[in-house]
């Protein structure tokens, strides 16, 4: 019961709050070493079998759960048809095992690359040893304790949400076999570890390029503007817009 | 109009000795740092030969640059918004480090340390990225003064459109000839490296016009290397940042030369401010040929005496005194008054600010290959002056040296004029004029009349000759580098101390440079 509590209540709310407040830190005070830390540089052929299936095996896992979290009934809805239930379980049992195989070149590539051992961190080895935990629990929930498309957003939605609206109900979670509480157990301490380790990148994507046009040119300010005779002086530096 | 101040340069290649003091220059300040060492912001190739990284020139396998998209709109040809995003993951077009080469010491400590024994110790080279021992494939100028070597020569991708017959007889023993190019990144006016950033940290500095990486922003998406065509941003595989050339910005900032043009035994870079129309960057660089793009380029930079440029530079914000050092600027006088400098690859289309005076020696310094008893007849001093020889002035075509180059002009144009020849020939003629025209001044071997007829062959005046020879000769260090003041109370970047940089990241911030975790 105190070990339920502890992983299901305590951690979670331990986990948001060293993911917020390491972020913050983290972005504020060691913006030098924010890096994705690419290692394509040293190595790339490998790499392609690793860090392209692991990445867009691993965007869709992401999403699909977040979408069994925010629409529930909508997941339930699709589900009602066995068909549709299939798709969307053999869909994503498929995507689990293209992380997998990612996951293992990925690892396979740091252990036999001798260029890469020197730009391998013991966080990176933690990382890598969680991510690859995970993906197989999560392979053996998915095969074992099986449609949890449709158990899930009957069950783990509303323990969630109660997390949520800090209003913690654990009934449900405990009850549920120790394969599904490790792999609900390590998703926050890897949630927790975003900011300490090379996971940050995920935080930084950079979308904005979408709609930022291609050259940028920084004045230290407006010349013009500071130059003019009306304008003020001010203490403060101007700064760029 | 929309007027702003570019700091930009020339390197005269008649003046390269390929003697690498710029390159070493640069190591000894910025790029002596753990990640870097495989870095050469400067570096010394011979051509023809394959470059650094090998055959960066050859677009087809790195995919750098800018390239005409169907609308006639440019898009960068490996990267670019929807491409750099899907790539983010892999990027297909990145070098690794084996084309620039794997960065090596030598274990030293063992000559002295080694136990005694029946054997000399040696020093072996050990890798400064595994520190493990290896065998030293390639080095950063490997091709150093192999021109003509079938490995390295003959892979030059600017001899892609040379006929095999062109190509041999270019590789000839006796017709061999090569020379140096210098390179630094080229703060281009429309940089690819800059567009292609995913995360924007790369940026140009409104007032200066040199392009940085902003070290706090880079998060290693290494877009900036596949977009670049001459291959000048460096990834840094142990801090996970990018890094470039940084024209040595603390430098210029306190009026000192960069540290490469400072250095250069054979004074053959220029350093100036040129203003230009920023409104024509985009239709300059979409240019429909090729071969125009030179010519459309140099139209951008503005005449600093015209009234009407200097008004719209002061309200534009720019300072008289950079007005006033755009007016002595020795790049102005060789990019647009002489018409003599070319950017190296216009087609590339980012607009380089790099110009090169091309190298008329490789050209003309034929020894008259047909009579092989020549080579003998000449005077080891080299100061003969034997009509139709040497410098072949005196014949009935006063170009014949030019028109029938021993260095095809085919290739030149590929490296300077995006194939244009004309171009390349009228800058060679100039150049032949003024070697003219001064050899009457001085030697006075040759007749007024010829040199008169050089210096009306190649569109000049003696007054000009005159101009270019003395700029080019004589020119003391505050005519070569007119560096604007820059206005310190203005800047951030200037209130640091140029010490901070050195052994840091080299980009002046006091955090340490730290891998992340």
């Amino acid at each position: 019961m105190f070990l339920d509590n502890f992983l299901f209540i305590g951690l979670p709310y331990i986990a948001i709050i060293i993911f917020i407040v390491g972020t913050v830190y983290r972005y504020r005070a060691t913006k030098f070493n924010y890096s994705s830390l690419s290692s394509q540089f040293l190595e790339g052929k490998k790499l392609f079998w690793g860090s392209v299936p692991f990445h867009w095996g691993i965007i869709a896992l992401f999403f699909g759960h977040l979408i069994a979290f925010l629409i529930p009934r909508g997941v339930l809805a699709w589900n009602s048809h066995p068909l549709r239930l299939l798709v969307i379980e053999v869909g994503a049992f498929i995507f689990g095992l293209t992380v997998l195989f990612g996951l293992s070149m990925l690892i396979y590539r740091r252990l036999t690359n001798q260029r890469l051992s020197r730009v391998t961190s013991p966080m990176d080895w933690t990382v890598e040893g969680l991510l690859l935990l995970q993906v197989i629990l999560g392979l053996w929930v998915a095969y074992e304790f099986r449609w949890g498309s449709s158990w899930f957003a009957a069950t783990l939605t509303p323990y969630l949400r109660s997390l949520f609206i800090l209003q913690p109900e654990i009934t449900a979670v405990s009850a549920m076999p120790l394969v599904v509480k490790l792999h609900i157990a390590f998703a926050f301490v890897i949630f927790a570890m975003i900011p300490f380790s090379r996971l940050v990148h995920v935080l930084v994507y950079p979308l904005h390029y979408l709609w930022r046009p291609y050259q940028r040119v920084l004045w230290n300010w407006d010349k013009s503007r500071i130059r003019h005779p009306d304008t003020q002086w001010t203490k403060e530096s101007p700064r760029n817009t | 109009m929309d007027i702003r101040a570019q700091i930009s340069m020339v390197f005269h290649l008649d003046k390269c000795i390929g003697c690498h003091t710029c390159s070493v220059a640069c190591k000894n300040i910025w790029t002596d740092r753990k990640g870097a060492e495989y870095m050469w912001w400067n570096n010394v190739e011979t051509k023809p030969g394959t470059g650094y990284p090998t055959r960066w020139e050859d677009q087809d396998i790195y995919k750098g640059g800018w390239k005409k998209e169907r609308e006639g709109e440019l898009g960068l040809r490996g990267s670019g918004k929807l491409r750099g995003l899907l790539n983010i993951f892999h990027n297909p077009h990145l070098p690794v480090i084996d084309d620039y080469y794997e960065p090596f010491t030598y274990k030293y400590l063992d000559l002295i340390e080694s136990p005694e024994g029946d054997d000399q110790p040696t020093a072996r080279p050990v890798s400064l990225i595994t520190g493990e021992p290896i065998d030293i494939k390639m080095g950063p100028n490997w091709d150093d003064d192999l021109s003509g070597t079938p490995d390295y020569a003959r892979k030059d991708p600017n001899l892609h459109d040379l006929s095999p017959a062109e190509q041999e007889a270019m590789f000839q023993l006796e017709r061999m000839a090569m020379f140096y190019l210098p390179r630094i990144c080229n703060h281009c006016l429309n940089p690819a490296c800059v567009a292609a950033c995913p995360s924007g940290a790369i940026y140009k500095r409104g007032e200066d016009g040199v392009v940085l990486i902003n070290q706090q922003v880079c998060r290693a998406w290494r877009m900036c290397v596949t977009a670049c065509p001459y291959k000048k941003t460096y990834y840094n595989w142990s801090t996970g940042k990018s890094e470039k050339c940084i024209l040595c910005y603390p430098r210029l900032e306190s009026g000192h030369a960069p540290a490469c043009m400072h250095s250069c035994v054979g004074r053959i870079r220029y350093l100036g401010v040129v203003l230009y129309d920023a409104d024509e960057i985009r239709l300059v660089a979409e240019t429909e040929d090729e071969k125009d793009l030179v010519a459309r380029q140099r139209s951008m930079i503005m005449d600093p005496f015209a009234p009407g440029v200097i008004e719209a530079a002061k309200k534009n914000g720019i300072p008289d005194s950079t007005i006033q050092a755009a007016q002595r600027s020795p790049v102005y006088k060789f990019v647009r008054e002489w018409g003599l400098a070319l950017p190296l690859h216009p087609e590339f289309r980012t607009l380089p600010m790099l110009f090169y005076v091309p190298p008329l020696l490789p050209v003309m310094a034929s020894l008259g290959a047909s009579d092989s008893s020549q080579a003998a007849k000449v005077n080891p001093m080299a100061k003969v002056w034997d009509e139709g020889r040497l410098y072949n002035s005196t014949t009935e075509e006063l170009w014949g040296t030019i028109d029938q180059a021993r260095f095809p002009l085919k290739y030149m144009a590929n490296l300077f004029t995006g194939g244009d020849e004309e171009g390349i020939k009228v800058v060679l003629k100039k150049l032949m004029a003024v070697r003219i025209w001064r050899r009457h001044v001085t030697v006075g071997d040759v007749s007024a009349e010829r040199a008169q007829e050089a210096l009306s062959g190649a569109g000049i005046d003696s007054e000009m000759a005159d101009a270019i020879y003395n700029l080019t000769t004589l020119a003391k260090f505050d005519d070569r580098f007119v560096i604007p003041p820059s206005h310190r109370e203005q800047a951030i970047e200037m209130v640091e101390f140029v010490g901070d940089a050195k052994g840091s990241t080299g980009f002046g911030f006091k955090e340490q440079p730290m891998r992340g975790l």
